[in-house]
């Protein structure tokens, strides 16, 4: 590691200069965990689909967990409550401290179009790492929503005759099926290329860890 | 005849009992090979993240967790979802833990089955007093572990008017059905009670085929398709937990839908 100061000048934290906090340490905490969980889920999730593929492909085994589909529903039945449970703690919090009304609204699309252009150019302003762009709102608020798709379709299959109402409301077994491996696509979608940009802007991983 | 391997052995008790253990020691080594995934965890850096078998442990933990949030979520009054004539899946899937020639031949003129357990009658039932019994039919969407579903027609008594029948305790905690196919499954009372769950010995207006679990086979639309067992030959009604066949290697016992 670099001597202290080209480090703490790396994450915004110069002494005597703002030390804003970036993320709290209920943030920080419910992302780690929620990137544990999302992995377990994904990865027995892709195994659980191998057992009978719903899109004509088998995914290789070194990205599945579980080894089989007993395995598989294992982790999964498992990780699910860490995953909602961690996911309520972050969505309460986001809602009643207005973390998500400060830093994930206004929504525009055209914005985020034109802030994700600007990214791909490298032309993107980060001089201020407290404020989200208009491309980084419209993902984050993107991936919140698909993790709802996520869990609603979950429950729908894991419960059709329990919560029918809710199977209702994707159609069917098989199309709640659907919809579930089509969300986590979508996260998973969002993961590569929110994994990408963090390790392109080292500062904003470590804003993650640290908080600043 | 198939009919003998359902006999009592004298160590029955012990041997139900090592059955219901979750994994025997090859199995286990088996399990961890293939569960764990560890090709998975040494990408954490060759450090021994997750025991093995802490974790198989830790899984077969919430695995029973899951069994009681399961039971708790369970409504008796909650029906399946029945669909019209038009929804019936034709081909219907065969699905079993062997091929569709090595079914079991069940001769319907020497088939007896064998009731057992908490139960006032334990006299062996013919085919002709079962098939004697009041009928409904149901058409419900058979929901594979897999991930596979299809919809179904399927005729036969009501299974909690069997039990009533037989006088079995309905205080009794399971009902284990043991099988001419030498598999193995049970059913915790309350879905066994459920209105829907149905002692089946016709499908499609047909007597059940060979392949569909000829002469009977336990519809029960509330839960996964493995615990639907085919070509029963015993039921017993009892307070020891029996597992099943399937549960041995880690699919979750209730597996309510």
């Amino acid at each position: 590691m670099a001597s202290s100061g080209s480090y703490a000048a790396a994450v915004g934290a110069t002494r005597g200069g703002a030390r804003r906090v970036i993320h709290p340490l209920l943030v920080r905490l419910t992302h780690w965990v929620n990137a544990a969980a999302i992995l377990v889920m994904i990865g027995s999730g892709l195994e659980i689909h191998n057992a009978y593929p719903t899109l004509p492909f088998v995914v290789p085994k070194v990205v599945t967990l579980g080894g089989w589909l007993g395995g598989a529903l294992q982790w999964h039945f498992a990780a699910m409550w860490v995953l909602v449970a961690n996911g309520l703690v972050y969505f309460s919090y986001g809602v009643v401290s207005g973390r998500f009304a400060r830093k994930l609204w206004p929504i525009s699309l055209r914005e985020a179009a034109r802030d994700a252009v600007a990214a791909a150019r490298g032309r993107l302003s980060h001089a201020d790492p407290t404020l989200y762009n208009a491309a980084q709102k419209l993902l984050y608020s993107g991936v919140i929503l698909a993790g709802f798709v996520v869990v609603l379709s979950g429950l729908a299959i894991w419960k059709p005759v329990q919560l029918q109402v809710l199977g209702l409301l994707f159609g069917d077994f098989d199309e709640a099926r659907l919809v579930h491996f089509w969300a986590m696509a979508v996260i998973l979608g969002f993961l590569v290329l929110h994994v990408g940009m963090a390790l392109a802007f080292p500062r904003s991983l470590v804003a993650m860890i640290r908080g600043r | 005849m198939l009919g003998k391997s359902r006999a009592r052995h004298p160590d029955t008790t012990v041997i139900l009992k090592e059955a219901a253990r979750r994994l025997d020691p090859p199995t286990r080594r088996l399990f961890l090979r293939n569960a764990m995934g560890l090709g998975t965890l040494t990408l954490l850096g060759g450090c021994d993240v997750v025991d093995g078998l802490s974790a198989e442990r830790m899984l077969g933990k919430v695995s029973d967790f899951n069994d009681r949030v399961q039971a708790w979520l369970f409504d008796p009054a909650r029906l399946a979802r029945e669909y019209p004539e038009a929804a019936i899946t034709r081909p219907f899937p065969f699905n079993a833990f062997y091929a569709e020639e090595n079914a079991p031949n069940v001769d319907p003129a020497t088939f007896r089955l064998d009731v057992t357990g908490r139960v006032d009658d334990d006299r062996p039932w013919t085919l002709d007093r079962l098939y004697a019994l009041p009928r409904f039919t149901q058409i419900t969407r058979h929901i594979c572990i897999e991930g596979w579903s299809a919809v179904g027609k399927w005729t036969g008594p009501r299974f909690s008017d069997f039990l009533a029948r037989i006088g079995a305790d309905t205080r009794a905690r399971y009902v284990t059905f043991r099988c001419d196919d030498n598999y193995v499954t049970s059913l915790d009372m309350a879905s066994a009670l459920h209105p829907q769950t149905q002692l089946a010995f016709f499908f499609d207006d047909e007597v059940l085929p060979r392949k569909y679990g000829f002469p009977m086979k336990l519809r029960v639309p509330t839960k996964l398709g493995f615990k639907n067992p085919k070509h029963i030959g015993e039921i017993e009604v009892g307070d020891d937990f029996t597992g099943g066949y399937w549960e041995t290697y880690g699919y979750n016992w209730f597996s309510g839908l």
